[in-house]
């Protein structure tokens, strides 16, 4: 068993759409890219494990493989709804700290079809529209109005989410979006499932992430210099809700991942530098504040209008822009948020950088239900 | 006649029971730790227990616990609409379009009382022609 394990390299493509790259391709570019960062080739990677949703089936990893170098490593392709990328590290992870390996590759990527992304089963006829709405805007819309019901937080408060993480995106060249929009513009866009607007919900676009995991012995062989230490890694399903999956709940799932993280961390979450969170939507931002406890409950509302998640705040969430401005290709999702937790830690975030960032946490949550929580610091 | 004509209506959701003189939706019961569902599941969800579930007539009447005001849907779906969750008086819950008020955030308090009303599924029917029943909210008060 490994005692620590490290992110030894990671990086990530510019999100955006990339119609004529395949899936291998824009994996593959990633994980040469990682593979650069940690000063590594193909030849030293034991094995290998690729998270797509819309990938998975048809054997992205290997393909990857067949872009980068076909060493016959074993390789795993995984697929998990939003925790896709996420889910990949920490079968990495896993297979680092069992000791079995020094050296492993996770990647994420996708390409996203066109259109606005919903669950629904379907019997003889289509429900969208008969049972409210199984699409993801309305979906996490009705989370958010719980939230408001609950503890009257509003329209503004959730759209002022959206103001902040398109704000921290014009400091992120890899954000599909660098472009300031204002709460009038937020509140005035398309309203697409009230409270979400079109600027409150993410950005469906292609792109790919990649983050070389090694083993302690490797990390020092090697040198620590950049080295991100895995903290924790944490992986939850929906644990029993009365009210799931009839109103899906990425509730619970997060806060059994964000407890687990911490209790291996052996932090409070008030030691927390920096989050990259789940924004989805601009609604499910707040919801996440209070699930990964870095306020009470109820106390989400307050945190946004107080600019304590703002760069400059106590606490700074989603700097890179988030789901919402840098884009949310689902599989590659979860390792780029690691990314920018990684460009942090290591202070080379540029203009957007977290002054004296110590500990960053990375949060993913897909409908169905899975949510990873990572806690990382600087080696 | 036509065959379409002949067809009995369906129910849009497997929970949905139309084999009684008016229609219902039966929910299940967990004997063991109390838990409600309205989909069937090999054992109970919440404790795990087996052959502990029961079904029985879920009541039509409850609260409104969250909504979205659906302006954009998938292509063809007539927008707008309110999707709506429902906890029923004895703790199911349901998601439905809530009808029959404004589609307005100041119209739809967090727990209005609404009741459940049954109709024809919006006219859609399927490929052997057959409509179908479903289930629709409104308020109560």
């Amino acid at each position: 068993m490994s005692e620590n394990v490290y992110i030894l390299g990671i990086d990530m493509l510019k999100f955006g759409k990339y119609p004529d790259r395949t899936f291998a391709q824009l994996g593959g570019e990633a994980a040469l890219l990682a593979l650069d960062d940690a000063g590594l080739g193909v030849h030293d990677v034991q094995a290998m494990y690729c998270g797509s949703v819309f990938g998975a089936y048809d054997m992205t990893g290997q393909a990857i493989m067949r872009e980068i170098g076909q060493t016959g490593i074993p390789v795993t392709n995984i697929s998990n709804a939003c925790a896709t990328g996420a889910s990949a590290f920490r079968e990495a992870w896993i297979a680092v700290k069992s000791g079995l390996y020094d050296v492993v590759l996770a990647v994420g990527v996708e390409k996203m079809p066109r259109g606005m992304l919903g669950a629904g089963h379907e019997t003889g006829i289509s429900l969208e529209g008969l049972f409210g709405s199984a699409s993801m805007p309305a979906v996490f819309a009705e989370s958010g109005m719980e939230h408001a019901g609950k503890y009257g937080t509003t329209f503004e408060q959730f759209a002022k989410v959206s103001v902040k993480n398109h704000h921290h995106s014009t400091m992120n060249p890899k954000a599909v979006y660098q472009k300031e929009t204002p709460l009038e513009e937020v509140m005035g866009s398309e309203m697409i499932a009230y409270p979400n607007t079109k600027l409150m919900c993410s950005v469906n676009v292609d792109g790919s992430a990649a983050a070389v995991v090694v083993s302690e012995k490797k990390a020092r062989e090697l040198g620590l210099t950049r080295a991100i230490r895995v903290l924790a890694s944490a992986l939850a399903s929906d644990p029993w809700n009365p009210r799931n999956p009839i109103m899906p709940d990425v509730n619970g799932c997060t806060q059994l991942a964000a407890k687990s993280a911490y209790e291996q961390a052996g932090i409070d979450p008030l030691d927390v530098s920096l989050v990259e969170l789940h924004d989805c939507f601009a609604t499910a931002e707040l919801l996440h504040y209070e699930n990964l406890q870095l306020c009470g409950l109820g106390e989400a509302g307050r945190l946004i209008d107080e600019g304590v998640t703002a760069l400059g705040g106590r606490v700074p969430v989603n700097v890179s822009g988030g789901l919402l401005s840098k884009g949310h290709p689902l599989g590659a999702t979860g390792i780029a948020n690691m990314y920018e937790v990684a460009l942090h830690l290591r202070g080379e975030a540029g203009a957007r950088q977290v002054p004296g960032a110590k500990i960053g946490l990375t949060h993913v949550v897909g409908l169905g239900t899975a949510s990873a929580v990572h806690l990382f610091e600087k080696a | 006649m036509t065959q379409t004509d002949t067809l009995a209506p369906r129910p849009a959701l497997p929970w949905i029971r139309l084999d009684g003189p008016e229609p219902f939706v039966e929910g299940r019961l967990c004997r063991a730790c109390g838990a409600r569902t309205a989909a069937t599941h090999l054992a109970c969800p919440a404790c795990g227990a087996r052959d502990s579930i029961e079904t029985y007539r879920a009541p039509t009447t409850g609260k409104l616990l969250a909504y979205s005001i659906v302006r954009r849907s998938y292509p063809g779906v007539p927008v707008p609409f309110i999707s709506a969750i429902v906890d029923l008086d004895d703790g199911l819950t349901l998601k439905g379009n809530l009808i029959n008020v404004a589609a307005e955030p100041q119209a739809l308090p967090v727990g209005m009382p609404v009741r459940m009303v049954f109709g024809d599924a919006l006219g859609r029917t399927d490929k052997d022609g057959a409509s179908y029943v479903a289930f629709f909210f409104e308020p109560s008060a």
